[in-house]
């Protein structure tokens, strides 16, 4: 599981489908690996519009990593030299870490999904179906 | 507006038509096909210029190229009298450029001393460019289509094309080759026809930077599809055992590296559709899918088979653990009908599709029970296009909606299920017979 899908997923369960607790979860005990992707400015720039910020910063506190700006980064331009370290750190964290294993945990009704061999499981019980 | 001529593939000659006018429309290009004949390989389109003809068919799978038309005719007297007659404004333009001509006869041959003898004849165009093989500025073609009757083959053609070579189709640069299902790292028995999953993201738009879901995975068929046209695939499954593959050197993952689009791919997820975890206001730009009719593997969901059974185990502990919340928990599957999960799609695209985004999915029909009224509706979804492919006893038809604004009110039915028509399943097992009705 990417870090960037952390921002595209909720609790599946009905009853929180109406709560802003259920987004995002809480990622506990997550074994992290890093894996190599080419790197391309343009296409981080594009997928930051499509992001939603605050949950980005919290999942990466939950992964321990408190560096983030509080505000999305805005209009970052790949040919100035700052905008290109922040282009370059966004990429190491939404493209390049993988979640291979750990625990997603609904903030509403605390029901835990697993990640297994890096691909989260939304399935549910059949008494939250 | 200028005149092109476009060399359609005989390949699903039912979806040629669709496949042009999606990406037309995609790129916002105006493009009447209406007069489109499945049974001639050629057609006559009017487009703005030459870009336009190259954005369209750079992305065709069904077609084969696309040339500027500068002439035609029954005879070849009069292909050159409507050349000069048409296009001799044309000749000065390129005049000092580099070209060679090309030779197509479609369901003919001409040997090699015939086809120089016509060439020959075009010399009143005087081109002083020179010829070159390899990497001319211009192709100039000779296009030319037979009538086959029978086992006979006819020796004079039906009608002559002449025209400058614009842009040659997805398919003609080998494109099939490279998706090739014989070639890629991983499949599996659900795996999708390569040809037709790139057919179904062209007419359902699929394009650069758009989110694209599947529901139903599998092996990743759509998905590679997607990324192969720039789009950013996102896939789920109920069946978690696809998704990861044998190993790394045979999983969806792998199947992105071979083809050069890793970076395209967002991820896939274990997931029931109908429990979907994916947050309302994340943006699905195109659903495009294969949902699980159910003949290699019968549909299913999550929840329990029998709910009497499954009572009270949601208070099982293990380890002090509660059951159901540990890693290698099993969530029970229990059959669900192919309508209601249809229902289910339908209602998600008009909940999550931007106005104007499309849902393009596959679903089989018996041939002896099939009426237009079973295919779903929504009334926020407009159906633009039911394309059939047959097969002996049944069918399998594309569906295409295009979500639409509130201004827009359709109907919402199934006539699946309010004819009460029975699982897919089970008429295929039942061979299609009376009884399995």
């Amino acid at each position: 599981m990417k870090f960037i899908t952390t921002n595209f997923v909720k609790c599946a369960i009905k009853g929180c489908q109406s709560s802003t607790e259920a987004f995002p979860l809480k990622y506990e005990d997550c074994q992290l690996a890093q894996e190599e992707q080419e790197y391309n400015p343009e296409f981080i720039a594009h997928m930051l519009e499509r992001l939603n910020w605050p949950a980005i910063i919290q999942v990466a506190k939950d992964l321990g990593n408190e560096s983030l700006p509080p505000t999305k980064p805005e209009s970052l331009d790949p040919i100035m030299e700052d905008d290109q370290a922040v282009l370059r750190d966004l990429h190491t964290l939404l493209l390049e870490t993988q979640i291979v294993e750990g625990r997603m945990i609904c903030r509403n009704c605390e029901h835990v999904y697993h990640i297994k061999n890096s691909i989260p499981n939304f399935l549910l019980p059949p008494h939250l179906c | 507006m200028k005149e092109y001529l476009i060399y359609l593939a005989q390949a699903y000659p039912e979806f040629r038509r669709a496949e042009l006018e999606s990406l037309a429309d995609f790129f916002g290009i105006p493009l009447d096909m209406s007069h489109h004949n499945v049974e001639r390989p050629f057609i006559i389109v009017t487009l703005e210029n030459d870009e336009q003809a190259k954005q369209i068919m750079k992305r065709s799978i069904l077609s084969r190229g696309i040339y500027e038309l500068w002439g035609q005719g029954k005879t070849y007297e009069e292909v050159h009298a409507n050349v000069k007659e048409t296009s001799s404004d044309r000749f000065g333009i390129y005049k000092e450029s580099s070209f060679k001509f090309d030779f197509i006869a479609y369901k003919g041959s001409r040997s090699n001393n015939e086809r120089m003898e016509i060439i020959q004849d075009f010399s009143y165009l005087a081109f002083e460019g020179g010829v070159r093989m390899k990497n001319p500025d211009q192709i100039f073609s000779v296009l030319e289509e037979y009538n086959v009757n029978g086992m006979e083959k006819a020796s004079e053609p039906l009608h002559i094309y002449f025209g400058r070579q614009i842009q040659l189709s997805a398919r003609t640069e080998n494109v099939l080759d490279k998706y090739d299902l014989r070639k890629r790292k991983y499949i599996g028995t659900t795996s999708f026809d390569a040809e037709l999953s790139l057919v179904t993201c062209n007419i359902g738009q699929v394009g650069p930077g758009k989110v694209t879901y599947d529901p139903f995975t599998g092996t990743g068929s759509f998905l590679v599809a997607a990324a192969n046209f720039g789009g950013l695939p996102i896939g789920s499954d109920i069946d978690a055992r696809a998704l990861r593959g044998k190993g790394e050197k045979r999983n969806i993952q792998a199947n992105f590296k071979q083809y050069g689009t890793s970076l395209n791919f967002l991820d896939v997820l274990t997931m029931d559709f109908t429990n979907n975890a994916f947050r309302q206001d994340f943006g699905i730009d195109t659903i495009v899918c294969d949902p699980p009719y159910g003949v290699r593997e019968g549909l299913k969901v999550c929840g329990a088979k029998h709910p009497e059974k499954a009572e009270g185990r949601e208070n099982v502990v293990i380890d002090g653990e509660k059951a159901h919340l540990r890693r290698d928990f099993i969530q029970p599957k229990k059959p669900y009908e192919l309508s209601d999960l249809l229902d289910d799609l339908l209602f998600f695209a008009a909940e999550r599709l931007p106005v104007g985004g499309r849902l393009a999915f596959w679903m089989p029909t018996a041939n002896d029970d099939f009426e237009v009224n079973q295919i779903p509706q929504h009334e926020q979804l407009e159906l633009l296009y039911n394309l059939e492919q047959v097969f002996n006893k049944w069918s399998r038809r594309l569906l295409v909606y295009v979500k639409r604004d509130e201004t827009y009110k359709g109907e919402t039915t199934n006539g699946l299920k309010s004819q009460n028509i029975k699982n897919f399943r089970v008429r295929y097992f039942g061979r299609f017979t009376e009884e399995s009705r």
